[in-house]
């Protein structure tokens, strides 16, 4: 595992192409595109104020930067570097900007969810979407890049409309059986639209492409219900996480619960590996480990850990959440399948330092990573199964069937690993910290 | 009610009975005590006031009355003149009697009373069970109304509870309806919130349209051509059929994949169940047969205990046609699914899976049975076998120790009369016979060995023998030369003296030769005797080693591995080799 010398960024913003090929990153009001492989500077864009959210278009040929406090939009291309647009949404505001699949589209969402505006690239024109609703997930394109569907609020009533995003053209729109819609998210094979209730219910909904209700499932009643969803890259499962620390699998024939994952604080699962990760550095107090980490750095915790197994009956840590107060930390809030649809990876938030994986063959427990700090953030590998994972420190932790690692990031001064995702190869990982970021490269199987 | 009294009856007068010899001792019956005060009273009355001499008569009449009365003979009286005189015999006649009748009376008297004492005593322990029954009933009494007290209090209570849980219900209803009017209000609150910020968002809208906001608005260098190349199409019927078409197209292709993949798992159940079909035919057909001759089997052996085995050869039978029936039928089945898959088929295919199902089902549960059956039978016949085995070891146990009590007792004869010898010798010889014979052979086989070391003594003292008379010659023959060497050292026989000197120095070869073979001689007696021909070549291995001349451990191994018997034997054939080696050496 190498790594690569320490960059900077702002707001976390940073972007592989879709292709693969750039490195997009905002560092204040600055974005600079580097080429992936050398790490050299290809392009130096200046926009007019700090960068909110960057994205690239589908093509790799554009790369968008929202300044959300400006009301503003900078389209910047990567072939004519001297080709530039700017769109500004005006006083009406700007909450959310992103791309169409089409990568000629911009989509803003304007603040109070008035409207959301479609600029074309193509020919400069503008339409509108009225009544969007403001919730967890509202939009949601298929894989494909054809649909896209969009939740809907009138007379307090909520609505989908599915647009076909090649001529932004109405296909289908039919109120849903929902109290208030929390999120809207395509199987990827674009045919089955899941929606699911807010928290208040347990109610998950699945509609057809054509706007049929396929089915309807609901676990309980009474409880706070779905806090998380996820769909097998083959669409044949729907996972979804609810308040009840469990987490429920849907088969895409009968639409039926196929079988419930619980998070226990004791795992007597003898099939499961649980590791727990071991810090081999001195215990000091509490008070004084904030003053040190004051003073020093994090040069106190560049010391080792590493993984160990934990015979089982194993015993998970586990957070009290404060009941009374909204959103509690409880429940599965994290969800996400391998690329191979082999393992799930879930996150309970009253167990933050555990991550648990499923065998979704065998329909079991496979490991559990019990991490001596809160688990941050969880990716999958996009072409092999192994997971990575960060929990704010200076290490970054892999999970694969043949075991863990856990791997502290060679870099000069503190580098804490806030978050992580994926070159699009696998090949590459890209450690975002909190102004900084640093790539880790892994060992290819032809290296090896 | 009756009974229990009755026997404290019976043993209160079993109590009065032990009782009454002191009664009559010490205390006496009122009634007692009357008799014996009005008894002196008129005997007293008798003496003064019954009879005088004037009313003798009177009272003779009287006392006849009265006797009369009583049942007894008159008083006789005989009246001789004027006086009249009692029959002194009939007197005391009726004077008896009617002390026997006192008697009686007094006796009757006695029986009664202790009667009355018995009863008194039964009165007195009825009463005294009558109090404390009554106690008794007092008690239970007070019981029951404490229960009661309690019953009434634990009625209170869950009438309390009752209230409460009344209360609590209500509670919960009233709060459920609170709930529910606040949810209601909450929603319609919501309700009426959103609207109002619809109609917010809408007014908004309308004043930054109205405004007509110059800011909003899209700068770009120039227009970029659409990601796909084509040019943008216009928004007509056409656009949203083929919108449609796709849609549909999408949602067909999807359909068919997920088709496909089921036809795909479809066939591949089939062709399971196939197999499964197949396997279960063929794991049935043979074990029937064999099942079949099995049951036939243990009817033979074993008929009166199992039953089911009786029974089974039937069934296997009717089974077994059923199955080649089924068998058929699956087959045709199969070749039928595999071909089309329609309604009929299928129901075939099931009707089939289940009565090969339920042929299976039964099959297990025969050779359940049947395992169970043979396990039983196999336990019986261990247990038998092991009696059998346990018999038959008694039996010998028996003998044996028959067989040492005789031997015991013979040897105990055979101590006890030494005189008797000849049953002894003849005893003894019995069980020596065979040692004495083997001891024979060896004392032949040592015979042989000695003679043969006899004769291989004497040839060796005969080759000693010739050995000195060569010795003898040879030193003859040496004082020979040297007399000649000494003669012919003369100066004319200058001539030939190398030749002497060469002749001299074999003669010095042969002087000193004889004095070497001497102590190679001694070691080597066997060489000797081997050049000498004295031992021969082609004999046994036992014969060779019984003569001797091979050194000991070669010959005891074989020995010792005949029998160990002989050990003590051949120790002494041994000693006296050595001995007699010893002797030659």
């Amino acid at each position: 595992m190498n790594f690569s010398e320490v960059f900077k960024q702002s707001n976390q913003l940073c972007k592989v192409s879709p292709d693969g090929q750039y490195l997009a990153t905002c560092v204040q009001y600055r974005l600079v595109v580097r080429d992936v492989n050398t790490l050299q500077i290809l392009q130096l864009y200046t926009c007019l104020d700090q960068v909110a959210h960057m994205e690239w278009s589908s093509d790799s040929l554009f790369i968008l930067c929202a300044m959300y406090k400006r009301g503003l939009v900078q389209v910047w291309s990567l072939e004519q570097p001297e080709w530039h647009c700017k769109i500004d949404e005006g006083s009406i505001g700007l909450v959310s900007s992103r791309w169409s699949p089409d990568g000629r589209h911009i989509l803003n969402t304007t603040e109070f969810h008035l409207r959301i505006t479609v600029w074309s690239l193509c020919n400069k024109s503008v339409s509108y979407i009225k009544y969007p609703k403001a919730c967890q997930k509202g939009m949601d394109f298929s894989a494909d890049g054809r649909y896209m569907a969009l939740a809907e609020r009138r007379d307090c009533k909520d609505f989908i409309s599915i647009f076909v995003c090649d001529d932004w053209h109405l296909l289908r729109h039919f109120e849903t059986e929902t109290q208030d819609l929390a999120g809207v998210e395509w199987s990827p094979n674009g045919c089955v639209l899941a929606m699911w209730d807010s928290c208040l219910d347990y109610k998950m909904l699945l509609y057809s492409l054509d706007g049929r209700l396929l089915s309807t499932y609901s676990a309980y009643e009474w409880s706070l219900g779905i806090k998380s969803v996820a769909w097998s890259p083959s669409s044949q499962f729907l996972a979804i996480g609810s308040y009840d620390e469990k987490v429920r699998i849907l088969n895409h024939i009968t639409w039926k619960k196929l079988i419930e994952f619980e998070h226990p604080a004791t795992i007597t699962n003898s099939k499961a590996v649980v590791y727990k990760e071991v810090e081999k550095r001195p215990v000091i107090g509490t008070e004084d480990l904030s003053v040190h980490e004051l003073a020093l750095g994090s040069s106190l915790f560049n010391s080792q850990s590493k993984y160990e197994i934990v015979s089982l009956p194993a015993q998970v840590p586990v957070v009290k959440p404060d009941l009374d107060r909204a959103n509690p930390k409880i429940g599965i809030s994290a969800i996400a399948f391998s690329a191979d649809n082999r393992y799930l990876a879930t996150k309970n938030d009253n167990m933050p330092q555990s991550l648990w994986v499923w065998d979704m063959q065998r329909l079991g427990l496979q490991a559990v990573l019990e991490q001596t700090a809160p688990v941050r953030c969880f990716v999958w590998d996009p072409r092999r199964p192994r997971l990575a994972l960060c929990t704010g420190n200076g290490k970054v932790y892999m999970w694969s069937l043949a075991g863990c690692v856990s791997v502290k990031v060679q870099a000069e001064g503190s580098f804490q690993v806030l978050s992580l995702f994926w070159h699009g190869t696998g090949d590459s990982l890209v450690l975002l910290g909190k102004d900084q970021l640093c790539l880790c490269y892994l060992a290819t199987d032809e290296e090896k | 009610m009756a009974q229990p009294v009755h026997c404290v009856y019976e043993a209160e007068a079993d109590h009065t009975k032990d009782l009454s010899s002191i009664s009559h001792i010490s205390s006496v019956s009122p009634l007692g005590q009357n008799l014996t005060v009005t008894e002196p009273k008129n005997s007293y009355s008798l003496e003064n006031t019954f009879c005088t001499e004037d009313n003798i008569q009177h009272c003779v009449t009287y006392i006849s009355q009265e006797v009369g009365s009583l049942g007894l003979s008159p008083v006789c009286v005989e009246s001789s003149g004027s006086e009249v005189r009692l029959n002194t015999t009939s007197v005391l006649n009726l004077l008896y009697e009617l002390l026997q009748l006192n008697r009686r009376k007094q006796h009757h008297l006695q029986e009664l009373e202790n009667q009355q004492l018995r009863h008194c005593s039964n009165v007195e322990h009825l009463q005294n069970n009558n109090s404390r029954l009554k106690d008794q009933l007092e008690h239970t009494r007070r019981e029951n109304s404490g229960l009661h007290e309690g019953e009434r209090q634990l009625q209170l209570k869950i009438r309390a509870l009752q209230n409460c849980l009344r209360s609590e219900k209500e509670e919960v209803q009233k709060l459920q309806s609170i709930i529910s009017s606040r949810a209601s209000q909450f929603t319609h609150d919501a309700k009426r919130k959103e609207r109002e910020c619809v109609k917010l968002k809408e007014r908004i809208n309308q004043l930054l349209v109205d405004k007509r906001d110059r800011k909003l608005a899209i700068e770009m260098v120039n227009c970029v051509s659409r990601s796909d190349g084509r040019r943008g199409l216009w928004k007509t019927g056409k656009m949203e059929a083929r919108h449609e078409g796709e849609m549909y197209k999408a949602l067909l292709s999807d359909y068919e994949a997920r088709q496909r993949s089921l036809m795909v798992e479809n066939t591949e159940l089939k062709k399971l169940l196939q197999h499964m079909k197949k396997d279960m035919v063929s794991i049935l057909s043979p074990k029937n047969t064999c099942n079949k001759a099995q049951s036939t089997d243990s009817c033979s052996t074993a008929p009166p205990t199992d039953d089911s085995c009786s029974k089974a050869p039937p069934s296997d039978d009717s089974l077994g046609q059923g199955g080649s029936e089924v068998e058929d039928e699956g087959e045709d089945c199969s070749k039928e699914t595999l071909e089309q898959v329609c309604g009929s088929a299928r129901e075939q295919l099931a009707n089939s899976i289940r009565l090969q199902w339920r042929r299976l089902k039964n099959h297990m549960h025969r050779l359940d049975s049947q395992v169970s059956l043979a396990a039983s039978q196999e336990e019986m016949i261990s247990i038998r076998e092991h009696k059998d085995a346990i018999r038959c070891m008694t039996l010998e146990l028996q003998r044996c120790t028959e067989c040492i009590q005789t031997q015991h007792q013979l040897l105990q004869q055979q101590f006890s009369s030494p005189c008797d010898d000849d049953t002894a010798v003849l005893l003894n010889g019995g069980y020596t016979l065979e040692e004495k014979e083997r001891l024979k052979e060896e004392w032949k086989l040592f015979e042989e060995q000695k003679e043969n070391f006899e004769r291989e003594r004497k040839s060796f003292t005969e080759a000693a023998i010739r050995l000195g008379h060569e010795r003898k010659l040879f030193e003859e023959e040496r004082g020979q030369w040297l007399k000649t060497q000494f003669l012919n050292m003369t100066p004319f026989m200058d001539r030939k003296r190398p030749n002497g000197v060469r002749e001299c120095r074999r003669a010095s070869s042969l002087k000193f030769t004889p004095s070497k073979p001497a102590p190679a001689h001694l070691p080597s007696t066997v060489e000797l005797y081997r050049t000498l021909q004295l031992i021969p070549d082609t004999r046994t291995p036992g014969r060779r080693g019984s003569n001797g001349f091979q050194p000991g451990p070669t010959l005891t191994k074989p020995r010792l591995r005949n029998s160990v018997t002989d050990c003590s034997i051949f120790s002494l054939l041994r000693d006296e080799k050595c001995h007699l080696e010893d002797l030659h050496s």
